[in-house]
């Protein structure tokens, strides 16, 4: 079957254009580009929206195994789709982690029969995430583990590290870490600094981000390894990544989309579901990101959707859990840097979409003939109210409850396949 | 009516003039309590529960006697070893009690926040007897009366707070009020418990204490909790009391006719010289305990007014 969107407005972050034109779908593909409807195509009038690479998320957390309760393959499959986000890579913080390649064959059987949206997998760094011993970097691979990665839980023994990455660069597999210094920051509920003096809250130092990535930059210069870095959140970590960068290391950094549109001072009184890890940092760190983002020395923007059901919430600030769900509201957050005139639409999507697929080789994130056709329509302007009970997450830990959004998705393909949206 | 909150949750929320309202109030049971018979009836037929999630003796006794002195049936309830223990939420320990039909909720709770937590789930009016190391306003009232009275009035004035500023809900509070009156606020800590960006506050910070105690009307001391002296934010106990501790030398720094106030419990040799403590001349620390409890009496009377106003309004069908 044959789909020729015309009158859309294709968002390229490939060539960071951002212009009027049609696209067609072949077999699965992108076939064209601002080309003539083939014969017998099905017309679809996509009357000035636009249309971008669908999202590709790095860093979901879904529920399974262990916490189904809380996320599930079908619902997080479901809330993706109709957040635009197309590929979804699934963190391996789980109950057990996964760490095995049994876990993943697991994982990935339950994802595969469960999600409108592809689902790729992390596999743990160390055995249950402890630290101690690496995982069968080679096994896993071959299953089809897409990075490796500890999560929040930081190696802190660096002779483990060491050899898990000397090993993983022989066989090129990518490390994703946590950059944070697990002393300084232990027991920390908030960043250090006025806010949290004012409310109590035991504060951590911004410094202990740029601690961790220091150590993590001298591992990485020691083995060469392939590396990202999950989350940046403060400004003074920028200046090292920006030379490690220069000094052609392969590394790479993310952020979050809450870390880029939201502060500290969010929290207000202990609203627990602006409780996010690493926590909400100042205003002038929040700019610092959307700057860096923008200059593509933040490479990634991530969801970083971390379901939490409402008792883990329910609970004084420093005892709640961390985390926010955001598949859905990734796409109207990012919004805000756009209408804000701080970024442009092709910079978000690189960053979004085609960053993310080219750090883990994926041939998605890109209009271009060939790619496959994982595509989002949306209308950036359509204005909402979000109401937190109307989401498909299966936990609804929102902190843009009730905030006044702007863009809405308006249909989400996969591989020439409409997963959400209208009928027709 | 100059006193509109409907709960006690912090120092952060009440304007200057609803301040001075409970200090104005405080003072007619002041006297109150100085006659043989202490008997009020603003709080007849209300409920009282004291629910205390961590250890407290004397904030206990003191809202507990303010209640009674005000007709109040009073309840202490000690959660600090029974339901938590048994993994009740905080927030299901205080459904429980609501549906007990409280009219004033006393809390203490370990966690900066809870107290706000479990304001939002009653139907009550609550007190918040401290939470964490964010707030504890009935002192920081209570040390605004004893000012009051012995400086004659509660604005214009240089206060030192000296001791683990960090970890004091104590501080914390009295910085705020002080604050919001128009006083001078000086924090006086070595550099590890000083909590980070506290001076935008609009505070001087010293890590040197005669320095910071120059020309001050009013020394607070704050308790320092034994398990921050061993090596963890100071080195030893001595040390801490040789640079940090009040006695007569350093006192001598401050005005001539400065006053001398502690929250309690009081480490003697600690934080404050035992006879210092003890000085009459100098020391006000007893006082504070007797304005605790005109202070308590004060914001129960307050709030009790404000919930049965807007009991009545709603019994009417009146929006408030």
């Amino acid at each position: 079957m044959t789909l020729h969107l015309i009158n859309a407005r294709l968002i390229d972050p490939e060539n960071l254009t951002d212009s009027e034109g049609s696209l067609t779908i072949e077999n699965g593909q992108i076939a064209a580009l601002n080309g003539p409807a083939p014969k017998g195509a099905t017309i679809l009038d996509c009357q000035g929206h636009c249309l971008a690479p669908g999202i590709v998320d790095l860093g979901v957390k879904v529920g399974e195994p262990g916490e189904r309760h809380k996320e599930s393959f079908r619902s997080a499959g479901l809330a993706a789709a109709a957040g635009g986000v197309t590929t979804l890579i699934a963190r391996p913080d789980t109950l057990p982690a996964i760490d095995t390649p049994e876990g993943l064959e697991f994982v990935t059987r339950r994802a595969a029969e469960a999600s409108p949206v592809r689902i790729r997998h992390m596999a743990a760094l160390t055995k249950g995430r402890a630290g101690r011993e690496m995982v069968e970097v080679g096994f896993l691979l071959d299953a089809g583990a897409i990075a490796f990665t500890d999560c929040d839980h930081v190696v802190t023994d660096t002779k483990v590290l060491s050899r898990a990455m000397v090993y993983a660069k022989s066989l090129g597999a990518l490390i994703m870490g946590h950059p944070q210094d697990p002393g300084l920051s232990s027991g920390a509920a908030a960043t250090s600094g006025k806010f949290a003096s004012l409310r109590g809250l035991p504060g951590v130092s911004p410094m202990a981000e740029r601690m961790g990535l220091d150590r993590d930059l001298s591992l990485i210069e020691m083995t060469g390894v392939r590396y990202h870095f999950d989350q940046i959140t403060t400004a003074r970590a920028l200046p090292p990544l920006e030379r490690a960068k220069k000094n052609g290391f392969d590394v790479t950094a993310g952020t979050s989309i809450h870390h880029l549109t939201l502060n500290e001072f969010d929290v207000g009184d202990y609203r627990t579901f602006f409780k996010v890890k690493p926590p909400l940092r100042s205003e002038t760190d929040r700019l610092a990101m959307v700057e860096a983002v923008g200059l593509g020395l933040i490479d990634i923007i991530s969801s970083m959707h971390t379901p939490q059901d409402e008792e883990s919430k329910r609970l004084p600030y420093e005892e709640a859990a961390s985390g926010a769900v955001a598949l859905e509201t990734f796409l109207p957050a990012a919004m805000r840097l756009y209408h804000a005139g701080q970024l442009t639409l092709p910079q978000l999507f690189r960053a979004m979409a085609l960053n993310p697929a080219k750090r883990l080789g994926l041939p998605q994130g890109r209009l271009a003939i060939g790619s496959p056709a994982d595509l989002v329509l949306f209308d950036p302007d359509a204005p909402f109210v979000l109401d937190r009970f109307k989401l498909k997450s299966k936990s609804k830990n929102t902190p843009f409850d009730g905030h006044r959004m702007e863009g809405r998705v308006l249909r989400t393909f996969v591989g020439g396949v409409q997963v959400f949206g209208a009928e027709g | 009516m100059t006193f509109r909150a409907r709960h006690l949750l912090g120092i952060e929320h009440l304007a200057p003039e609803e301040i001075r309202a409970v200090l104005d109030l405080s003072e007619k049971y002041v006297d109150l309590n100085r006659r043989t018979v202490k008997q009020g009836d603003a709080l007849q037929g209300l409920t009282q529960i004291n629910m205390f999630f961590e250890n407290s003796t004397r904030t206990q006794a003191s809202f507990e006697l303010a209640g009674k002195r005000l007709g109040a049936d009073v309840m202490n309830m000690s959660v600090a070893h029974s339901s938590v223990k048994k993994g009740e939420t905080l927030i299901d320990t205080a459904l429980t009690l609501n549906a007990m039909h409280p009219d004033l909720l006393v809390v203490r709770h370990p966690s900066s926040g809870a107290v706000n937590l479990l304001a939002s789930k009653v139907n009550c009016a609550v007190l918040n007897a401290g939470d964490g190391r964010h707030e504890h306003p009935t002192q920081a009232l209570l040390d605004a009366l004893t000012i009051r009275r012995a400086k004659g009035r509660i604005q214009r004035l240089t206060v030192a707070i000296c001791g683990d500023i960090a970890h004091s809900r104590v501080a914390r509070s009295n910085l705020i009020l002080l604050g919001k009156m128009e006083n001078r606020v000086r924090l006086i800590a070595p550099p590890t418990l000083m909590p980070a960006g506290v001076g935008e506050f609009g505070c001087e910070l010293f890590d040197d204490m005669r320095e910071g105690l120059k020309g001050a009307d009013v020394v607070m001391m704050l308790r320092l909790q034994r398990e921050r002296m061993d090596g963890g934010f100071i080195p030893s106990e001595r040390e801490y009391y040789h640079r940090y501790g009040l006695d007569a030398e350093k006192l001598a720094f401050a005005k001539e006719d400065a006053i001398v106030m502690h929250p309690g419990p009081m480490n003697r040799g600690v934080e404050i010289d035992g006879d210092l403590a003890d000085d009459i001349n100098r020391s006000v620390i007893q006082d504070q305990v007797e304005m605790g409890v005109a202070v308590r009496m004060a914001c129960m009377d307050l709030l009790a007014r404000n919930l049965r106003a807007e009991r009545g309004a709603k019994a009417v069908g009146v929006m408030v």
